[in-house]
């Protein structure tokens, strides 16, 4: 074991960072290929539109245009959804095709109409704005509500806005649960719909080699295998084996580069028919209006208590966005990445939820960091606020009433999910530690002795990650595994390269899995390369997302190094003419047991390739294993948020002068990457509850369509952060852990928002709407003024 | 097609444009400079900070043209042979970048905030900030770095 520590537990700097600081990142809009032209994407004006025609002539005679495509020429398959969800009266969900390039209609603003190919990007863009579109403006269906009650549909031919009407529990069962309950407390919630914002705007090359009839495709995805798999059987028809996909560097995902979009499509499409390599980058603006959006829920839940505030029953009704078209993943994430996790962390016996996923004309919704679990936890942790309220409990007693005892796992949900293990009390209480909640009053005080409002907020929550268990998945409509690959080849002088399906955009693998191989075998971070994003080089792969890398795709690894060090034993056994049985690996040294006799690691690499005597009957050369892990269970990583802010109620200004995260994230192998994590996780969580709103107008058109005018966090919009993590073991897993790239985004906007609440509770503000902007609190503090002053 | 002409990273370059090429372009399309990153359209988010005559400014809010005769040093440029600048190392140190993307035009606005503000509080260091974007971490080890660069740089 090298000296200084760089297995796991360890803080080792990052080895990705050298190449990024110094400017040598190789992003896919870096990628310049020889000859290569440019493609620009003429985009809708319209939220709904018929399209009656498309004169391009004047564009295809443009300064350097080679073609122009409009959905007539691309006639290929439908962009492919990876999840089917059934309603409850079993029929399966609508799948109204998804094209490419649009085809007679349009279905919100940014849908994709044409493609401008040229020399240049300018000369594409320029050529562009030739084309003359013939469109017929149709009705626009922006409002969940509206959409499931008027006669304008987004597809024709499916005659409903209506994608599918899903639930899970007994209705009939809960109803009477709460026909006798002592109290009941309800609310309204909207999760309110989100731009997810990568700072690499998305980007794709296609290119074709006409003397091997291969494609190549080098994009901004989270998940090369997957869009191979899904481009090339759904859409254009290329056999895998003819098709490469490469994921370079990826400025950040967050869900939103998960998915197959139409624009990889076109360039991998169109590269043959003009003979040349063909970029696209999308412009910020096109990035508003044509990556998938996250969240948009609204939700009534109500809560059935005993008259000691004991949870009985909960009952969630909740309309989900899906916008124009269902994109990869959109139709799990308010089903089974949502309503699975309404038990949350307490020991709720009864939970009833039904779910309406609603067809609008908006970009399509899809995962963005979370991904149901905030939406859940959103409304569980506001609700639960607010059932303390009304039984006159404090915000921990209510909780603690609440919680899934630490000695109660395995935990049967009844939402289907079988927890493995988690301790929230002792979050809960290292967090209030952590915050100093006991000097909240004296904090509370001093803001009050200059006219402002301090308010303390709780998020007691729970994820569901690593997804997941094929089997599991399988059963609930997933028309994929989400098992995760791994090789690792030792080379003859003892380094050793890892190929990963698992995808780094931010996460470190390149440090983290390095720490996996360090442990394990012995070997110095130098000795070890991490290699993952090209289909070429890594066998297979299902990518990141969900929290799943370490615990899926970490596993692989481990089960990978399992059988290189049973071979190497094998070879061990051989030279040093000892029996297997006898041979113990530790600190990189292959040692028969009680001699003296050992090899190093490199040693036995070497005799590996150099098999001069080897019984081949028995004995391979080579040292390269492959492995693939499919876990036995999703991971539940927990914790407890505590936010405090300060309002000022003349202003409307909401300042989070204290966040504070104690996580249970399992296991922590590289303590500084997890805490930039979940400092990452929380800014966009605060995001999300002050700052972060996409608005659409009554037409469609997409309000907030650039930096001017949707919020995102900046640098003084956010406090230092207070992050610590307080763990239980996963159960299942040999690594113990759970995963922790999501926990801050999903735990801490309830917290936020509880937080303001309890701030603006005495001026009569008892609900709060997400982005509480200055200018909502504000209004809401003079709404309530004639309440409060009545009581 | 006019020329322009400049001294980038220490070395004198030329190379026509159109009179619309931005400075960000001409560093990433005709000198192959491609750290310096384009993460918006609105001039909001800092990927493209350079410096031009000692001072940040965002690249993409410059013509090619505005940069004939000028001095510009890019993230490429700011190392020392294989010796990270303080601020570079200040970041690996603190773990300031996650996916990189911003991490160039970061590390540009924050060596010219110290050298500008050597003892900026963390209230100033945010509100110096507030023109570079980052989506990664929360800006928290961000901010951690450029203060520990204080006392390196």
């Amino acid at each position: 074991m090298p000296e200084g520590g760089t297995g796991i537990g360890a803080a080792v700097k990052r080895v990705e960072d050298k190449r990024f600081l110094t400017g040598r990142g190789n992003y896919t809009d870096d990628i310049d290929r020889p000859n290569q032209s440019y493609a620009y994407i003429l985009r809708s004006l319209h939220a709904h539109a018929k399209i009656n025609g498309i004169d391009t002539g004047a564009a295809q005679s443009a300064p350097g245009v080679l073609a122009v495509f409009t959905g007539a020429d691309m006639e290929v398959g439908s962009l492919p959804c990876g999840w089917q969800v059934h309603s409850k009266d079993g029929s399966p969900m609508h799948e109204p095709g998804h094209p490419p390039l649009a085809q007679g209609k349009v279905r919100y603003v940014g849908d994709q109409v044409a493609v401008v190919i040229a020399d240049t990007y300018e000369q594409a863009k320029d050529a562009a704005e030739k084309i003359s579109v013939d469109y017929g403006p149709l009705p626009a269906v922006v409002d969940m509500n509206g959409a499931l009650s008027g006669g304008t549909f987004v597809h024709d031919e499916i005659a409903t806005n209506l994608c599918y009407d899903w639930e899970i529990g007994d209705e009939a069962q809960i109803d009477e649960a709460f026909a006798g309950a002592a109290h009941v407390t309800e609310i309204d919630i909207v999760n309110n719909r989100l731009i997810p914002n990568a700072m690499e705007p998305r980007a794709a090359v296609g290119e074709y080699d006409r003397a091997t009839d291969e494609y190549t495709l080098f994009t901004t995805s989270q998940n090369p295998h997957v869009i191979r798999l899904l481009m090339g059987a759904f859409v254009l028809s290329i056999p895998e084996h003819k098709l490469r996909v490469v994921a370079p560097d990826v400025g950040g995902g967050f869900g939103s580069k998960i998915y197959h979009y139409a624009e990889e499509a076109i360039v991998t499409w169109a590269a043959p028919r003009v003979g040349r390599p063909i970029k696209w980058t999308a412009e910020r603006s096109e990035s508003f209006m044509s990556d998938a959006h996250g969240r948009d829920h609204i939700t009534h839940a109500k809560m059935a208590m005993d008259a000691e505030g004991k949870f009985l029953a909960l009952k969630v009704e909740t309309k989900a966005n899906m916008g124009a078209y269902l994109s990869t993943f959109a139709p799990c994430v308010p089903t089974y990445l949502y309503a699975t996790l309404l038990a949350g962390v307490y020991s709720t016996p009864m939970i009833y939820a039904n779910v309406k996923a609603v067809f609008t004309n908006t970009v399509p919704v899809d995962a963005y960091r979370g991904a149901g679990r905030p939406e859940a936890t959103y409304l569980l942790e506001r609700l639960v606020a607010k059932c303390a309220r009304e039984m006159g409990m404090s915000q921990t007693d209510i909780r603690r009433r609440n919680f899934i005892p630490a000695d109660a796992f395995p935990y049967q949900t009844p939402v289907a999910l079988q927890y493995d293990s988690g301790d929230y009390l002792a979050t809960l209480t290292a967090a209030e530690s952590a915050h100093d909640v006991a000097g909240f009053a004296s904090r509370k005080a001093a803001s009050e002795a200059k006219g402002k409002r301090r308010g303390l907020g709780y998020s007691t929550y729970l994820e569901a990650c690593g997804i997941a268990p094929s089997a599991v998945v399988g059963s609930l409509g997933a028309r994929a595994g989400l098992y995760e690959s791994a090789e690792v080849r030792v080379h003859p002088t003892g380094s050793v390269t890892v190929f990963t399906g698992a995808h780094s955009h931010g996460q470190g693998h390149e440090t983290t899995f390095a720490q996996l191989v360090s442990e394990k075998l012995g070997l110095g971070m130098e000795q070890i390369e991490i290699s993952h994003g090209d289909t070429n080089k890594v066998q297979f792969g299902m990518g990141t997302y969900g929290s799943r890398s370490l615990a899926v795709g970490g596993e692989a690894i481990v089960k990978a190094m399992d059988k290189v060090v049973a071979k190497a034993k094998k070879i061990a056994a051989h030279i040093m003419e000892a029996s297997e049985a006898d041979i113990e690996f530790a600190d990189g040294q292959f040692t028969v047991a009680g001699t003296d006799r050992s090899m190093a690691f490199g040693e036995v690499a070497l005799a590996a390739y150099v098999p001069h005597n080897f019984p081949h009957e028995e004995l391979e050369p080579g040292l390269d294993e492959k492995a693939f892990y499919d876990p036995l269970n999703f991971t539940y990583p927990g914790g407890c948020h505590i936010c405090e802010v300060e309002v000022d109620p003349d202003t409307g200004v909401v300042s989070v002068e204290k966040m504070t995260a104690v996580d249970d994230v399992g296991r922590v192998i590289n303590p500084m990457i997890v805490e930039g994590q979940i400092h990452g996780g929380l800014a966009q969580g605060i995001g999300q509850a002050l700052l972060e709103g996409c608005v659409y107008d009554d037409e469609g058109q997409l309000v907030t369509g650039s930096y001017m005018d949707y919020t995102m966090p900046r640098a003084d919009n956010l406090p230092s952060f207070s992050a610590g993590t307080e763990i239980t073991l996963c159960a299942h897993n040999s690594l113990g852990v759970k995963g922790c790239g999501e926990v801050g985004a999903i735990g801490s906007p309830p917290a936020v928002i509880n937080a303001v609440v309890d701030a603006l509770w005495d001026l009569g503000v008892h609900d709060m709407p997400m982005p509480a902007t200055p200018q909502t609190v504000w209004h809401a503090i003079q709404a309530a003024r004639p309440a409060a002053a009545a009581e | 097609m006019p020329t322009v002409s400049m001294t980038v990273n220490g070395k004198q370059v030329s190379g026509e444009v159109e009179s619309r090429t931005l400075l960000v372009q001409f560093l990433r399309e005709n000198l192959r400079l491609t750290g310096t990153h384009v993460g918006c359209d609105t001039s909001q988010c800092g990927a493209c900070v350079v410096h031009v005559n000692g001072d940040s400014a965002k690249s993409c809010s410059m013509l090619a043209i505005q940069a004939d005769g000028a001095d510009v040093t890019t993230i490429e440029g700011l190392a020392n042979g294989d010796t990270l600048h303080p601020m570079q190392e200040a970041f690996r140190e603190h773990h300031g970048l996650q996916c990189g993307f911003c991490t160039p035009g970061m590390v540009m606005s924050a060596v010219d905030l110290v050298k500008k503000n050597p003892k900026a509080s963390e209230h100033e260091i945010r509100e110096w900030l507030e023109g570079n974007i980052c989506r990664c971490t929360g800006y928290h080890n961000i901010v951690k770095a450029i203060q520990h660069a204080q006392t390196t740089m």
